[in-house]
């Protein structure tokens, strides 16, 4: 199959098994609910594999339209397709991580309520990212983009008894609005300047901006134009200061944590800045921007993964502080790097997750990671997988995160040296972060699965709490059922092979070409100092970052065997450690301060500007007037002759007066 | 029969009306199902008047003309273009779900019910048609008179005040804009064609006059702020029918007004007021929506919603650059009215569903009804996503035109339009979370049932009207192109 047909086919097989289980997931049960969602998914991930080959091996290209969204005088707005590199591969990064997570959810899910809703939703959220990276235009873009968040926000509120879950989705979704608006005002600009709304046709366009200024502000277009996107990104890609929803958003099930706020979704920002490559390449202000902010979230973000005691939670902040490498690496102008570490990220991130998963399973759904301990020998595949997957994340060679990550930090060291503003810092966060990665990934790691078995405990508490409860022996963690390990060893493959397999495809740049366009200065940078996949491992030995990275994973060690060594640095570090606890005082600003003050201003704009003033002084106050009046006049209407006859006479006189001014005049 | 189209489209729901009226006021049964008939084939006429229009046609189509009052020149003149075809449509398409709505919840004077829905919807149609501005006037004043009797009769505990407010507040406005016609009549030398008035010249003062009158009578409808209070009083008090056609359809006539009145009858005036325009549409979305955050009834908070909804049309019909009205601002306007049509009856039916079952507006009352009500939830999700404007529905083709023209004509509007994309899906999904999330909180959602074949049947047709629109908008765009580009250039040239 090529062309349209096999474009649709990816689209639209996810979508139509999530309607069909949408709608009638209460009639034909469970098993054919999963199945159905399995094989549409299935569909999708095989046909984005036939797409990659194409477009690999047959140099394949695509950009057309589907059909006429809008039409405003005479341009139309179609939806589209684009496919080119880099949609096939986000293809098959989202439609692989999608089936590993739909395949994982008949085990994690197999006794909750809402079924065969959750496929549903999962599936409908392939389709949603789908659209999303297959689009070829800006407003089906922002199709996919709410899209995806519509589903994020059914999926955090998924167990919509639970008051936290309703909370979090509620914040993720406002929070997420923020970022929208910066988007959509984004989206305008590139309307209002390039006169349209197509990727191919606003980069034909490009030199039209150059040198405009935005209105007469004096700032520049191009970089107005950037940011604004850029904030759309911040909120999707949680991106320092709209990231407060991320970690809330856990409150969902473990399988879409993996898949959106792992994996797919939140790389969606990284992905349109990729994009919109040729756009920012116009802006070193942008660049810059997002560079500083992407270390933000790298460094200070990822320190909040040290305390955190949810096992759910600190994959959280470290998908946080590696979105903050992804866009570190835009704002260095590595965009295919950032795609790099997208990908890589995608794979060992989303089996961290679901490996998290298998682990709560394992505790009966109990995420507080102080209750575990141990757990290595009773869920062995977990265990190795974890590993795996830690390994990759704190960028030890030759698992799949280390190549992405060393490439960013080249590219943030080229960014420095380039003269860029804030590049000594950029420099030092995403050097810092390394240690601060590897030393959260292996405390969650021991604090899992090594140490005491301190689960024993717990369950003796609870079962002194209900000690009529007769179902709760002493309960053995055992290792999940196939289906929820399959997915995590078919994921721990990539994580630690894909680094080294992609090398030499994304870093040259060949796989992009024509596609995303590097920052001459990254070019440049790359051309002087050409690397490859043995120079990297080789290379490594004798560079910082290993170093940095095996540090990390030697002070978890040691602050894992020595409690006395965790309290003196809790004691050292006491005011740090209370401002990390109110995570940067972030929430506060948007619950306590921003939140209150709206609807503060609701209140008082209702109470005293609709009730009091204008309905209460306008509108009845002149019904009240009218009243009033009509009380005097009733008692002219007397209904005597004489008093009739005065008012006449007097009528006629001041008519007769009126009258006879105006003539006068 | 293509030549008396607009008139069957008018006629055919008055008359089924009367039926119903005379024929019908002991036979509760036969009343619903006449009326239904008579919406329907209502609708199934402005079907055909959709299929026939013309897009690319400049000129009124459908018209008839017909001496009415030949002394004073009046006329039975009728006519559509693409602005008003959709509102026609539009329409038709609620009255069916409106009578469906009542079917099992009016138990009280059924006949007059439906006669007074039907009859509306005649006189609506009316207005949108008319092409004789007493004919307008006549329409547009005898709406008036369902509405007020569906508010005062079939109401909530205080629907005397409402119905009076209702009443008062918009007949002032429309007052004025009769003297404005009567002018109009004398200036140009007799004639009542509200075409003819846009090619007469006025002076600056005389528009600005006009402008006034006018807009008193169509800022109410809408309702403009600061003009907007009787809305959240009526809505409340009005029964679920009364809702879904006073936000979908009446407060239309508004919008409507200023394209077909204020822009090519007073151009230089409105070029001159624009910016206050926008600015009081402005406040409209922001003001009202942090309003809306704050309401604990319901249906008072998407009457505020629907406030800060139609801010959106208003500010469309304004967004101006060098005197020149954006394409995308105007036909974002229209749209957005379209599409707030479905979702505000959407929206109104929805809260009417739990009504009925609990007798309660307060969003305090409710609270885990997902766990009683999923099919109804689902609904009431899609519904919610809707009015936060959320792409892919309808609610967003309206606010993304707008917003686009508001970025080519003025930046800074853009933006504190677009702030409705936060506060909108704030009132909106809190409003969903406090009455749908959560465990069942009190005995009476406990016993709440789920959705009846009779309510399923009206959310699954509002659904694929949205969820339609949202994918599709170009359906109806493209049919109004034309009529667009004439009311720019009307509303360009100078009449000084």
């Amino acid at each position: 199959m090529t062309g349209i047909p096999l474009y649709l086919t990816i689209i639209l097989s996810p979508l139509i098994a999530s309607t069909i289980v949408g709608l009638f997931g209460f009639a034909i049960g469970k098993r054919a609910s999963h199945c159905l969602t399995i094989l549409g998914v299935l569909v999708s991930t095989i046909s984005s594999y036939v797409l990659l080959n194409q477009v690999l091996n047959q140099g394949l290209s695509y950009d057309g339209p589907l059909y006429t969204w809008l039409s405003v005088g005479d341009q139309t707005y179609s939806v589209g397709i684009l496919v080119d590199s880099l949609t096939a591969m986000m293809l098959t990064v989202v439609t692989s991580v999608s089936l590993m997570v739909h395949i994982y959810t008949i085990g994690y899910m197999e006794h909750e309520d809402g079924y065969s809703r959750f496929f549903s939703y999962i599936s409908l959220f392939t389709f949603m990212m789908i659209m999303l990276v297959m689009s070829n235009n800006f407003i089906q873009l922002f199709f996919g983009w709410e899209g995806v968040g519509l589903v994020s926000y059914l999926l955090i509120g998924f167990y919509f008894k639970k008051e936290s879950a309703v909370f979090a989705n509620l914040k993720a979704f406002l929070i997420n609005r923020i970022g929208d608006l910066g988007f959509l005002l984004g989206i305008g600009l590139v309307l209002y300047y390039f006169g349209t709304l197509n990727y191919a046709e606003v980069f034909a366009k490009l030199d039209s901006i150059t040198g405009v200024t935005f209105f007469n502000t004096g700032w520049s277009a191009i970089t107005v134009v950037c940011l604004l996107l850029f904030v759309g990104a911040m909120g999707k890609s949680a991106q320092f200061p709209l990231h407060v929803w991320l970690p809330d958003s856990m409150e969902g099930p473990t399988p879409i944590s993996a898949l959106i706020h792992a994996a797919t979704m939140v790389t969606a920002g990284i992905f349109m800045v990729a994009r919109l490559s040729p756009l920012y390449n116009l802006s070193p202000t942008a660049l810059s921007v997002i560079a500083i902010i992407g270390a933000i979230n790298a460094l200070f973000l990822g320190l909040l993964g040290l305390i955190q005691n949810d096992i759910k939670r600190v994959v959280a902040y470290s998908t946080l502080s590696q979105l903050g490498y992804m866009a570190v690496a835009l704002g260095c102008g590595a965009y295919t790097v950032g795609i790099f570490h997208l990908m890589t990220h995608a794979f060992f991130k989303a089996l961290l997750f679901l490996a998290a998963g298998s682990v709560i399973v394992a505790m009966h759904h109990e995420q507080d990671m102080r209750k575990m301990g141990g757990l290595w020998k009773y869920m062995p595949i977990t265990y190795v997988v974890t590993i795996i997957g830690n390994l990759a994340l704190a960028g030890i060679p030759p698992f799949a995160g280390f190549f992405s990550k060393d490439l960013i930090l080249e590219a943030a060291t080229n960014f420095h040296e380039h003269g860029m503003f804030g590049g000594s810092f950029v420099v030092f966060s995403v050097y810092a972060a390394v240690f601060v990665t590897a030393c959260y990934s292996f405390r969650q790691l021991f604090m899992t699965f090594h140490g005491r078995e301190r689960f024993r405990d717990a369950n003796d508490d609870h079962h002194d709490a209900h000690a009529h409860d007769d179902h709760h022996g002493p309960v053995e963690p055992k290792e999940s059922p196939w289906v929820i390990t399959l997915p995590l060893v078919l994921l721990s493959i990539p994580s630690a092979i894909i680094g080294w397999l992609a090398f030499d495809k994304f870093v040259p740049g060949e796989f992009f070409h024509n596609v995303v366009f590097n920052a001459d200065f990254y070019t440049k940078f790359l051309e002087e100092e050409p690397v490859n996949t043995v120079g990297m491992l080789a290379h490594s030995l004798t560079t910082l970052p290993v170093y940095l990275a095996l540090s990390g994973i030697l002070a978890a060690f040691i602050a894992h065997k020595s409690p006395t060594f965790v309290s003196i640095i809790k004691t050292i570090f006491k005011p740090f450690i209370y401002v990390m606890e109110r995570k940067y005082f972030m929430d506060d600003l948007f619950i306590n301060i921003l939140a209150p003050i709206a609807r503060g201003l609701g209140r008082v704009l209702w109470s005293i500007g609709d009730v009091l003033l204008i309905d209460g002084i306008i509108v009845n106050g002149s019904a009240r007037l009218v009243a009033f009046c009509s009380r005097i006049f009733r008692k002219m209407q007397t209904g005597y002759v004489n008093s009739a006859a005065t008012y006449m006479v007097l009528g006629v006189l001041i008519l007769l007066t009126f009258c006879t001014s105006l003539i006068l005049h | 029969m293509m030549n008396y189209l607009l008139s069957l489209t008018i006629w055919t729901p008055i008359v089924f009306g009367f039926i119903t009226l005379v024929l019908f006021s002991k036979n509760d049964c036969l009343a619903r199902y006449f009326s239904l008939l008579g919406a329907v084939i209502a609708f199934i006429f402005s079907v055909l008047m959709f299929c026939h229009f013309d897009p690319n046609q400049q000129a009124m189509q459908f018209e008839e003309v017909a001496q009415w009052v030949p002394n004073f020149n009046i006329n039975y003149h009728l006519g559509v273009d693409g602005i008003s075809m959709p509102f026609v449509m539009l329409n038709n398409f609620v009255t069916i779900l409106v009578v469906l709505a009542g079917f099992k919840v009016i138990k009280h004077k059924v006949a007059l019910y439906n006669a007074m829905f039907l009859m509306m919807t005649g006189f609506i149609s009316g207005s949108f048609c008319a092409l004789d501005a007493i004919l307008f006037y006549v329409f547009f004043e005898a709406m008036l008179i369902p509405m007020y009797l569906i508010i005062g009769v079939w109401g909530s505990t205080n629907r005397v005040y409402a119905a009076i407010k209702f009443f008062l507040y918009t007949l002032i406005g429309s007052l004025l804009m009769l003297v404005a016609l009567i002018y109009l009549f004398f200036q140009s030398n007799g004639s009542f064609e509200i075409l003819s008035y846009y090619k007469l010249p006025l002076t600056m003062g005389v528009q600005t006059l006009l402008f006034i009158a006018f807009f008193m009578s169509f800022a109410v409808k809408v309702p403009m702020w600061p003009l907007h209070t009787w809305l959240p009083d009526a809505h409340p008090e009005a029964p679920t029918g009364g809702s879904m056609v006073l936000a979908a359809i009446t407060l239309k006539i508004g919008g409507y007004g200023f394209l077909r009145f204020i822009l090519p009858i007073v151009p230089d005036a409105s070029r001159e007021l624009a910016g206050v325009m926008v600015i009081l549409s402005l406040i409209a979305i922001v003001y009202i929506g942090l309003v809306a955050l704050v309401q604990k009834d319901m249906k008072k908070l998407v009457a505020y919603s629907s406030i800060s909804h139609m801010g959106f049309v208003t500010l469309g019909c304004f967004l101006m650059a060098n005197g020149t009205l954006n394409k995308w601002a105007v036909e974002g306007a229209i749209t957005q009215m379209i599409s707030h049509g479905f979702v505000s009856a959407a929206m109104f039916f929805c809260i009417g569903v739990m009504y009925d079952r609990v007798h309660s507006r307060n969003i305090a009352d409710y609270g885990g009804v997902v766990n009683k009500m999923p099919i109804f939830a689902a609904f009431f999700m899609l519904f919610s996503m809707a009015n936060a404007g959320l792409p892919g529905t309808s609610g967003f083709a309206g606010e993304f035109m707008v917003i686009m023209g508001a970025v080519q004509t003025s930046f800074i509007s853009a933006a504190l339009a677009g702030l409705t994309l936060i506060i909108g899906a704030g009132y909106t999904l809190w409003m969903y979370k406090k009455v749908i999330f959560g465990e069942v909180t009190n005995s009476h959602v406990a016993e709440m049932p789920d959705v009846t074949a009779r309510e399923f049947i009206i959310l699954a047709v509002l659904a694929i009207a949205v969820i339609g629109m949202g994918v599709y908008p170009d359906l109806f765009v493209s049919k109004m192109h034309t009529s667009v580009e004439l009311l720019i250039n009307q509303a360009a040239i100078s009449k000084i």
